[in-house]
């Protein structure tokens, strides 16, 4: 049986010569085929006589399991080598640009919007809106800002003209969102009114707003954020409150300082200038003026049909346009207003 | 309001630097909006005098001078200035004197003399901005003073940016009186003690407005220099001002209003006839001004006028012709109390304002007016020399000063901390308002110089202003929880965006008012809404579309090289309309529009060059509003290609358009190629439904595909809507997948290939079912379209 062991290692080094998986079925066939060696010598078997045909048979399979791992081995070292040069093959540049699509942006003054709104909103703050054109009552007389004040004067604030070419008397463009509270109080008096005790009013409300100004700081129309909290027992202390929280949650700084100090509105009192300063970056240390704010005036209550003695309130304003101005460091108002993608896109 | 900081330490002793006096102004509501001081700093330099001029043997320009500056023998100095004279007295920098600009004087030699110091000009200490020559100073400056003190440079120039309800901090008194409530110091105002008459002429005065002028003090003086020169001092806290000195009586009349607050006005006397009376204006009265402007006097100005004439606008300006010269010798001296309701407004009407007209419309105080006269009339004589008749007063019900009550429950309430009737009182005695206590309340009589203090809450806020603003908490509020409703068939705003933003559109802001011609070209709008009072004529009308601005936009980024652009806003749009709500005879809708322009993808390796078109912008839309069905249809717009047009339909209701720029504005207004542009109703696009459950089937559907050719001119929408009449119940979705027109299929027509879905939700389909529905299918496309099965 010598020429068993002479045929596995004939059959393991043909093995090893072959590369291409056909040729390796043919050469298999040599030794495993129907008239392969092994398979002759166990066609053979049977003329062997009992006795021998265990230990023949036996040996025999030994040499078959041989050649047959060595087959199988070769069939594996093939086909990974076949898989290689196909991943090779297949290779990208993954440092090429993704073929995704352009992605747009949110204008910077609607960001910081939906950031004030969400703020707002986790402490119970309603979103409001009104009219642009809005009636010279809204804006003026139920802000307490009454007939020969300056404010209404043509010099600050957009009048329209009506069809004939006169000044139209009733309507203009509302120079500030307080039109809005004046609305929604109303709206809330008339649905609530009847009640024992009416539900807070929290709203906060964002628009644009219109004045007789332009230049680096001013713009002709601009983005506003008012608030207003009527309930009972709201005082000044709970304003100061509200701002101080809101004023380090959006611009994130614990350090940030936020100082009140006197100051007047028609439709307020007490009334107060908003400042912040910064503990650090370019503007660090300088106090800025923020917003206006202050304790509802009666007057604005009654006119909305709410009795001051039960119930108070406060209402701020803030330069949406300048808080965002602060938070991403923007030097020019005027940019907001130009389109350019160049500058728009960096708020992405 | 500007004014000297030495100036208002005269008035009142607070022990505080300038920066403690500015924080604590600016914290008590007077906001310090400049702080500066009138000099630069710099040392050593003396009053001198010139003792003598010789010219420098070696310099046409130079002199040498000897010059006296107080310290012992004269020292030797070259100077170059031209008016240096023998006599001068005049600014010396002695040796080792720092100025302006770092600048050390040392001894030297100039052209072989020795110079021990210079000679000064006001523009070398800091204090002009340009000088012609040394700084000539009075002869009666006292030689080897430092000039610093002569000219009182340790000052500074404090600037107040006052809110309108605080006129009574117009006047150095008046902040010193501030300073002393809220610095708890002691005011020291000045004494004014009446001047006698020494001569008896007087004029008459009437009060025929007495609502508008219920206070008229005048009075006649005679003999006066009016070309006397003003003192230095006075000229000084004037320029500190802000104010020019012009000649010594108006200069009287500035700084009196200054100091007090009252502001005055001199006539020339001899120009007056009869009485004087402070009454409204006639029918087509005209007046000469001292701005020299004449104006036709409206009916509701109050004018000062003699028995003849108007002479002035009351508290506004006086008039040119009775106006005082350096001629003048003869006065006819106003002091009088103008109600600012008769005041206000006026002079803005005319396009002018002055310093009497901006105290006078916000309340100048009452009681002061007899200070005012006699202070004025004391400095006139001491400056100008003359003699005064007897004050003639004319009064009629002067304002009423109704107590307000304040409840101290109340304002702790209001406040938001508490404070007891004994600080109340405290901080009210500290800024003089004179009260009478009920209880735990307040009974306080505004002082005549108040016209902020007419409710409760005025009193509320002198209170937490004089307690401090810092010093009131800041506690995390308290409110009652309730939510919030959120309707879920709304989707917010930013939602919307979002998706814009996902889908590669970037948003701007664009101005509401926008150029006549965009209104025109893009909304053939006749019925414009136009701005009585535009800043500029390109935003002079209301827009109701926003294309323009989007229009606009695309050409600002064109100029700057970008090739492709994808931009929305969202905002209002605006209409006349005959009723309109909330505001009447408008429609103000909430529109969310988009632009979209250059490559359907963004330039790249992988991408292609394909232009944006119709569709990619329509898929835009239908992704925007999705899972919604929308349904398009033709549509002539003036902004739009008429054959590349849609409006967009959601249940039936048009909610917007969109399409190709009409070609003739893409020439117009210089566009390399057409943009895709389309606009919504923003409150209609907010608006989805909430889900509700339909079974799912469990059966598998069967699938079949289907291709049919129809005439070319045959709308898609049609056909669909066609085949929806008379579908076969078990077709669940028919989705068009190929648009094919070119060879095999004949001309002007185009094959349309369907992908039919058909399912059950009870039970498996039959073969012969579903070959009956597809049958049933084809049959209605040949009967009402012409179809033919594509071979």
């Amino acid at each position: 049986m010598d020429n068993l062991d002479q045929i596995v290692s004939e059959a393991q080094s043909a093995f090893a010569a072959i590369s291409d998986p056909d040729a390796l079925e043919q050469v298999k066939a040599r030794f495993l085929g129907k008239s392969g060696q092994i398979t002759e010598l166990l066609k053979g078997l049977g003329k062997l006589p009992p006795e021998e045909k265990k230990t023949a048979g036996a040996t025999i399979n030994v040499a078959k399991t041989a050649v047959e791992a060595a087959l199988n081995e070769r069939r594996e070292a093939i086909r990974k080598a076949a898989l290689e040069a196909r991943l090779a093959e297949e290779a990208l540049d993954v440092t090429l640009p993704g073929r995704a699509e352009a992605r747009g942006g949110l204008h910077p003054v609607t960001r910081t919007l939906e950031r004030i709104e969400s703020l707002f909103r986790s402490i119970g703050f309603e979103v409001a809106d009104g009219p642009e054109i809005e009636e010279d009552f809204f804006n003026f007389t139920a802000m307490n800002t009454p007939e020969d004040h300056p404010a209404r004067s043509m010099h600050d604030t957009f009048y329209l003209q009506s069809p004939d070419g006169t000044v139209a008397d009733k309507v203009l463009l509302r120079t500030h969102t307080s039109p809005i509270q004046a609305r929604y109080m109303k709206a809330h008096v008339e649905r609530y009114g009847q009640l024992e005790k009416m539900p807070e009013i929290r709203i906060i409300a964002p628009g644009r707003v219109y004045r007789v100004d332009s230049d680096a700081t001013h713009s002709p129309m601009f983005n506003q954020v008012e608030g207003l909290w009527v309930g009972e027992g709201v005082s000044f202390a709970d304003l100061k409150g509200v701002i101080a929280d809101f004023l380090k949650s959006f611009f994130e700084s614990g350090d940030l300082k936020v100082r009140f100090r006197p100051s007047f509105f028609p439709f307020t009192e007490p009334s107060a200038e908003i400042d912040v300063a910064f503990m650090s970056g370019p503007l660090e240390g300088r106090w800025l003026e923020i917003a206006g704010c202050g304790m509802v005036h009666p007057d604005v209550l009654r006119i909305a049909g709410i009795d001051p003695e039960k119930y108070t309130g406060f209402a701020f304003g803030f330069g949406q346009d300048r808080l965002t101005m602060l938070r991403y460091g923007v030097n020019d108002l005027r940019l907001f207003f130009e389109g350019d993608l160049r500058f728009l896109r960096q708020f992405a | 309001m500007k004014f000297s900081e030495s100036w208002l330490r005269t008035l009142v002793d607070a022990q505080l630097s300038s920066e403690e006096l500015s924080h604590l102004l600016t914290m008590a509501g007077l906001e310090v909006e400049g702080l500066e001081p009138v000099a630069p700093q710099f040392s050593d330099v003396v009053v001198a005098q010139v003792l003598e001029v010789v010219k420098h043997p070696d310099a046409d320009r130079l002199n040498v001078c000897k010059v006296d500056t107080g310290r012992g023998e004269p020292t030797t100095i070259v100077c170059g200035a031209p008016n240096v004279a023998v006599g001068l007295r005049v600014p010396c920098a002695l040796p080792g004197a720092e100025l302006p600009g770092n600048f050390v004087i040392k001894i030297a030699k100039v052209r072989g003399i020795e110079s021990s110091g210079m000679l000064c000009s006001a523009k070398e200490l800091g204090i002009a901005e340009e000088a012609s020559g040394l700084l000539v100073l009075p002869t009666d400056a006292p030689v080897g003073q430092s000039i610093r003190e002569y000219l009182d440079l340790e000052d500074n120039q404090f600037e107040l940016k006052l809110t309108p309800n605080r006129a009574d901090c117009l006047s150095l008194t008046g902040v010193a009186r501030e300073v002393a409530a809220i610095a708890g110091a002691q005011a020291k105002l000045i004494e004014v003690p009446e001047v006698a008459a020494s001569i008896a002429d007087q004029r008459a005065v009437v009060l025929d407005a007495s609502a508008a002028c219920p206070l008229y003090f005048g009075r006649v003086l005679k003999g006066v220099n009016a070309k006397a020169a003003t003192p230095e001092w006075m000229k000084r806290r004037l320029e500190r001002s802000g104010i020019r000195s012009i000649s010594a009586l108006v200069d009287v009349t500035n700084y009196v209003m200054l100091e007090l607050g009252q502001p005055l006005h001199a006539f020339d006397n001899t120009k007056l006839e009869g009485a004087v009376h402070a009454r409204m204006a006639k029918p087509e009265e005209k007046l000469l001004l001292l701005n020299e402007q004449t104006i036709n006097i409206d009916a509701d100005i109050l004018v000062i006028a003699d028995d003849a004439k108007p002479l002035a606008m009351a508290g506004i300006m006086g008039g040119e012709e009775s106006g005082i010269t350096l001629e003048t010798s003869e006065l006819f001296l106003e002091s009088a109390f103008f109600a600012p309701k008769a005041i206000a407004g006026r002079a803005r009407r005319y396009g002018f304002g002055s310093d009497a007209s901006h105290r006078f419309e916000r309340g100048v105080d009452f009681g002061g007016a007899r200070r005012a006269i006699e202070r004025a009339t004391q400095l006139i004589i001491d400056i100008c020399g003359g003699a005064a008749g007897p004050v003639v007063e004319a009064k009629a019900e002067m304002p009423a000063r109704q107590p307000v009550r304040l409840r101290s429950a109340r304002a702790s309430a209001v406040i938001g901390m508490v404070f007891s009737p004994e600080q109340i009182a405290g901080l009210f005695n500290g800024l003089g308002l004179s009260f009478v206590r009920e209880g735990d309340d307040f009974l306080v009589t505004p002082p005549t110089w108040r016209f902020d203090i007419e409710i409760e809450e005025d009193l509320i806020e002198e209170i937490a202003r004089l307690h401090g603003y810092d010093n009131i908490p800041a506690p995390a509020p308290r409110g009652n929880l309730k939510m919030m409703v959120q309707p879920e068939a709304q989707r917010p705003a930013a939602r919307v965006r979002q998706l814009l933003v996902d889908r590669g559109y970037q948003e701007v802001v664009n101005f509401a008012f926008v150029e006549e011609a965009w209104e025109a070209d893009f909304a053939a709008n006749a019925d414009l809404i136009r701005l009585a009072n535009p800043i500029a004529s390109q935003m002079a009308v209301m827009r109701s579309t926003l294309f323009g601005g989007l229009i606009s936009n695309l050409v600002t980024n064109l100029k700057r090289k970008q090739s492709r652009v994808r931009l929305f806003e969202t905002g209002r749009a605006f209409q006349r309309v005959s009723l309109g709500v909330p505001v009447a005879g408008f429609l103000q809708p909430w529109k969310l529009a988009g632009l979209a322009y250059g490559g359907a993808l963004p330039e790249g390796w992988g991408s292609g060059a394909r232009k944006v078109d119709f569709f990619d912008v329509k898929g835009d839309i239908e992704a925007l509003l999705a899972p919604a069905q929308l349904r398009f249809e033709r549509l002539q717009h003036p902004a739009l290609h008429p054959g590349r047009a849609a409006k967009v339909l959601l249940d039936g209701r048009e909610i917007g358009c969109l399409g190709e720029l009409h070609p003739e504005w893409v020439q117009k207004y210089d566009l390399p190629q057409a943009p895709v542009v389309f606009e919504l109703d923003f409150d209609l696009v907010k608006a989805v439904h909430v889900p509700s459950y339909l079974e799912v089937s469990k059966f598998p559907p069967v699938i079949r595909d289907l291709a049919i050719v129809v005439d070319q001119g045959l709308v898609l929408q049609a056909l669909l809507d066609g085949l929806k009449e008379q579908l076969p119940a078990l077709v669940r979705d028919i989705q068009l997948f190929d648009v094919y027109v070119g060879k095999g299929v004949p001309e002007n027509k185009k094959s349309l290939a369907f992908r039919i879905v058909m399912q059950d939700t009870q039970r498996t389909l039959l073969d012969s079912e579903v070959d009956a529905a597809m049958q049933q299918l084809v049959s209605c496309l040949e009967r009402a379209f012409g179809a033919q099965l594509r071979a």
